[in-house]
């Protein structure tokens, strides 16, 4: 499998065959292609057109590595250059200094700042502080509300605003609450608002005085367009910002505004969101954006989740229960949770490269997740002995069974059959590799 | 790195100005198209979204006029561009129209993307309603994120509409099957159902939509009879394969395109409308209730511009 950028620039190559050197004419034709990608991407455009210059000036004469073909030699480059574009290493919020240290989310409208407030004191209570969540946000239509739902989800406390207080002073009344309250961080909720609105972009600049923030994190939706330069552009000039956290990474968004952001503010971006549940918050990783916004998918996301998801342990006794040939529905429904953990299928599908793009508008991609939901549903209808031998469900216990899990005796039978060809193929593989599997794989995805 | 930086600075400087103004700058005194002439157009296409395909269709557009003689002079470069866009454009300016003596209720089904202005459009909607006289309720299918029932409610207050809720994480199909059964029984004209915002590519909560969508139609033939898709305008690319896979899912009817008020064009509708031929319904222009409305390709075109 390979992905299409790469392709691309193969054909290119092929075209003026034989380079032992990346020149002149054979890189510009390429970097066209890289161009475009970019562009697709969502990297901004004059980002865009000063990256392929510095690419261009740093590729002209370089020899070919023996063990690349010259379309590889310049992804490496490209990739390269993004990366350190992009910060090179992952980059931790501040939280040095005397509690409680305050941090301030900022940005657009509707980009993701309140839930991520309450992602980040989720994430600190795993750190062992105790986080205060503070919502200065007193335009928005329960906006407050939002946030003290989240903090009770989480058991986070939360300062209560009167109805009269304006931000700033819910800022200065909600530090003496958590000074009090012996707190060591402040997460502030800020309300949505234009780079461009003078009257609320002074607001917050009254609130960094007074509060002196540690960080304030402009706040930033991954699914952003060219807009994102002028946008985290103004935040940074206007206010200051120290580091980015992208949001709603969880989509098919290629995320060139990543590029872009880091790009005119030169700041790190920080942390990712990647859904909207409380614990979708991860590290971000430039490498995978630099693939990801190239359109080379994210093997190293998908290897991760799937290490985080497998039990080791499981996945052993798994292995010897195959090559005993004793692998029961149950075993089969653990497999399947395991893999829920993972995701939607769909989106662990988008994390394999190429793939989306091969296999979107043909409808292949659609994935059905309820599928998986209405096999769990099927084997969980069963009975411990029907789990076991799957020999002795006959006529009337699929009917039993269908209605049971609310599917009908098609779906049930499908599913009979597919374990039995599931068993065979382990089976098979069994015999090729007696000495087992390898560590921590499962036969079926592996 | 530090070559790089200067000259991106020197160049976002001026993104600064508006749009018109550099199409004005840009062929203002300028006697004949070059090279440099077609990439700031370039430029300018790129900037406001427009994207990689509709922009190279334009450009090649303006390539074979001037191949063909019909482009002399910058000025008629300028107006073909504008005119192209429109044309496409044009097309998507179907502005609603409602028949209140035979549809009632009236139900709209608002979707979209986490954040795009769904609830806020709705209660910017009904509100024209509402002030025209019709009856409205809001009925509150969002039963997932936090506060988005309040959120509504305090719209459906100000507008003045009936509001038809459950309790957090319930069924959204159980709440717009109450919905209608409430406008139903309280002769209501139109109908908002608000939904939770969600990626295109979750299968799972494509699902639900469809389920709502089914259930909507059940309770009343012909209904849902607006799908409107809230789209937002800071948004790049996505914005298509957004409006591609909720078009796919429920049937789309209707985009709303939302923060317009900002310094984002938006460009992304031009694709969309051309792939899709959607019409686009309404533009919103700020957070208050009055900021919105109808959608003019004239007026678009003239702010891209
Ligand atoms: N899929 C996904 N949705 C997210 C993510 N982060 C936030 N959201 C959703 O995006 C929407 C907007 O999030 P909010 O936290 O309300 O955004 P906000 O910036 O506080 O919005 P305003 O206060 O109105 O400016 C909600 O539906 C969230 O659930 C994410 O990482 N992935
Ligand atoms: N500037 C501006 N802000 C807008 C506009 N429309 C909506 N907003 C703001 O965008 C933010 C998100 O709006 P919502 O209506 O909550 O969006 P939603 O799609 O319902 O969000 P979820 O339900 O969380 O998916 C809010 O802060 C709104 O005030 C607009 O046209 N211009
Ligand atoms: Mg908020
Ligand atoms: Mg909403």
């Amino acid at each position: 499998m390979f992905d299409s950028l790469s392709s691309k620039l193969e054909a290119v190559f092929k075209k003026l065959r034989g380079h032992g050197k990346l020149t002149e004419q054979n890189i510009e034709e390429a970097l066209k292609e890289v161009r475009v990608a970019l562009l697709e991407a969502d990297v901004n455009f004059k980002v865009v057109k000063e990256f392929i210059q510095s690419v261009q000036q740093r590729a002209i004469g370089q020899e070919v590595m023996a063990s690349l073909t010259p379309a590889q030699q310049l992804i490496k480059i490209v990739k390269e250059e993004m990366i350190s574009l992009m910060g090179g290493q992952e980059q931790r919020i501040q939280l040095s200094g005397s509690p409680p240290i305050p941090i301030m989310l900022v940005g657009l409208h509707g980009c993701g700042k309140t839930t991520t407030a309450a992602k980040l004191a989720r994430h600190f209570l795993g750190m062992r502080k105790r986080p205060y969540l503070v919502p200065a946000d007193v335009y928005r239509p329960a906006a407050i509300e939002q946030l003290q739902r989240l903090g009770e989800e989480l058991n986070v406390e939360f300062y209560r605003p009167t109805p009269s207080q304006e931000p700033l002073e819910i800022c200065l009344k909600a530090r003496e609450a958590a000074l009090k309250g012996g707190f060591d961080l402040m997460l502030i909720d800020t309300a949505g608002r234009l780079h461009i609105d003078e009257a609320l972009m002074l607001e917050l600049r009254e609130i960094k005085t007074q509060i002196k923030p540690k960080e304030i994190l402009l706040v930033a939706d991954a699914m952003t367009g060219q807009d994102a330069v002028n946008v985290a552009k103004s935040f940074n000039e206007r206010l200051g910002i120290d580091g980015i956290i992208l949001t709603k990474m969880d989509g098919d968004a290629r995320g060139g505004a990543a590029l872009s952001i880091k790009a005119v503010t030169q700041k790190p971006i920080k942390l990712i969101g990647v859904g909207e549940k409380l614990d979708a918050l991860e590290v971000f990783h430039p490498e995978r954006m630099v693939s990801r916004i190239l359109g080379m998918g994210d093997v190293l996301t998908l290897i991760e989740k799937a290490e985080a998801a497998f039990d080791e342990k499981k996945a052993r006794e798994l292995e010897k229960k195959i090559r005993k040939d004793s692998f029961t529905l149950e075993d089969f429904r653990d497999q399947l949770q395991q893999i829920r953990k993972m995701g939607s299928l769909e989106s662990i599908l988008h994390m394999i490269p190429g793939l989306p793009k091969m296999m979107k508008g043909r409808g292949e991609l659609q994935v059905d997740d309820k599928e998986l939901i209405h096999v769990e549903a099927i084997i969980n209808s069963m009975t411990p002995k029907e789990r076991a031998n799957i020999a002795i469900i006959n006529g009337s216990r699929r009917l039993r069974i269908a209605k049971g899990s609310g599917t009908s005796v098609q779906e049930v039978n499908r599913l009979l059959k597919q374990y039995a060809q599931a068993r065979k193929m382990m089976k098979q593989f069994s015999k090729i590799g007696q000495k087992g599997m390898g560590r921590g794989r499962v036969p079926f995805f592996s | 790195m530090f070559g790089f930086f200067d000259k991106l600075k020197k160049g976002l400087a001026k993104t600064h100005q508006g749009f018109v103004e550099k199409m004005d700058r840009l062929f203002l005194g300028k006697k004949t198209i070059d090279q440099d002439l077609l990439d700031e157009l370039e430029a300018l296409l790129y900037e406001a979204d427009i994207g990689v395909k509709t922009t190279t269709d334009l450009i090649e557009g303006v390539r074979q006029g001037l191949k063909r003689g019909d482009l002399q002079d910058p000025e008629k470069v300028k107006t073909f561009i504008k005119e192209e866009i429109l044309q496409i454009l044009r097309s998507g300016e179907k502005p609603l129209s409602i028949d209140f003596a035979s549809t009632k209720p009236f139900v709209f089904m608002v979707v979209g993307v986490n954040g795009a202005g769904k609830t806020t459009t709705i209660g910017k909607i009904a509100h024209q309603y509402s002030a025209q006289g019709k009856r409205v309720l809001i009925g509150a299918a969002d039963t997932f994120r936090a506060a988005a029932v309040e959120q509504l409610e305090i719209w459906a207050d100000r507008v003045g509409a009936d509001f038809i809720k459950q309790s957090k994480g319930s069924d959204p199909s159980a709440v717009a099957f109450d919905s209608i059964q409430a406008a139903k029984a309280r002769n209501t004209d139109l109908v908002f159902i608000d939904t939770a915002g969600r990626l295109h590519t979750k299968v799972n909560l494509m699902e639900e939509l469809k389920k709502i969508k089914r259930i909507v139609s059940r309770e009343c033939s012909g209904a849902p009879h607006e799908i409107l898709l809230v789209l937002d305008a800071t948004t790049g690319q996505n914005a298509i394969s957004q409006a591609k896979l909720f078009h796919e899912a429920i049937g789309v009817t209707g985009i709303a395109l939302t923060k317009l008020d900002g310094t984002a064009k938006g460009g992304i509708i031009v694709g969309i409308t051309e792939e899709l031929k959607i019409p686009i319904r309404y533009v919103g222009v700020g957070e208050a209730i009055d900021d919105l409305k109808e959608f003019n390709a004239t007026d678009f075109v003239q702010a891209l511009f």
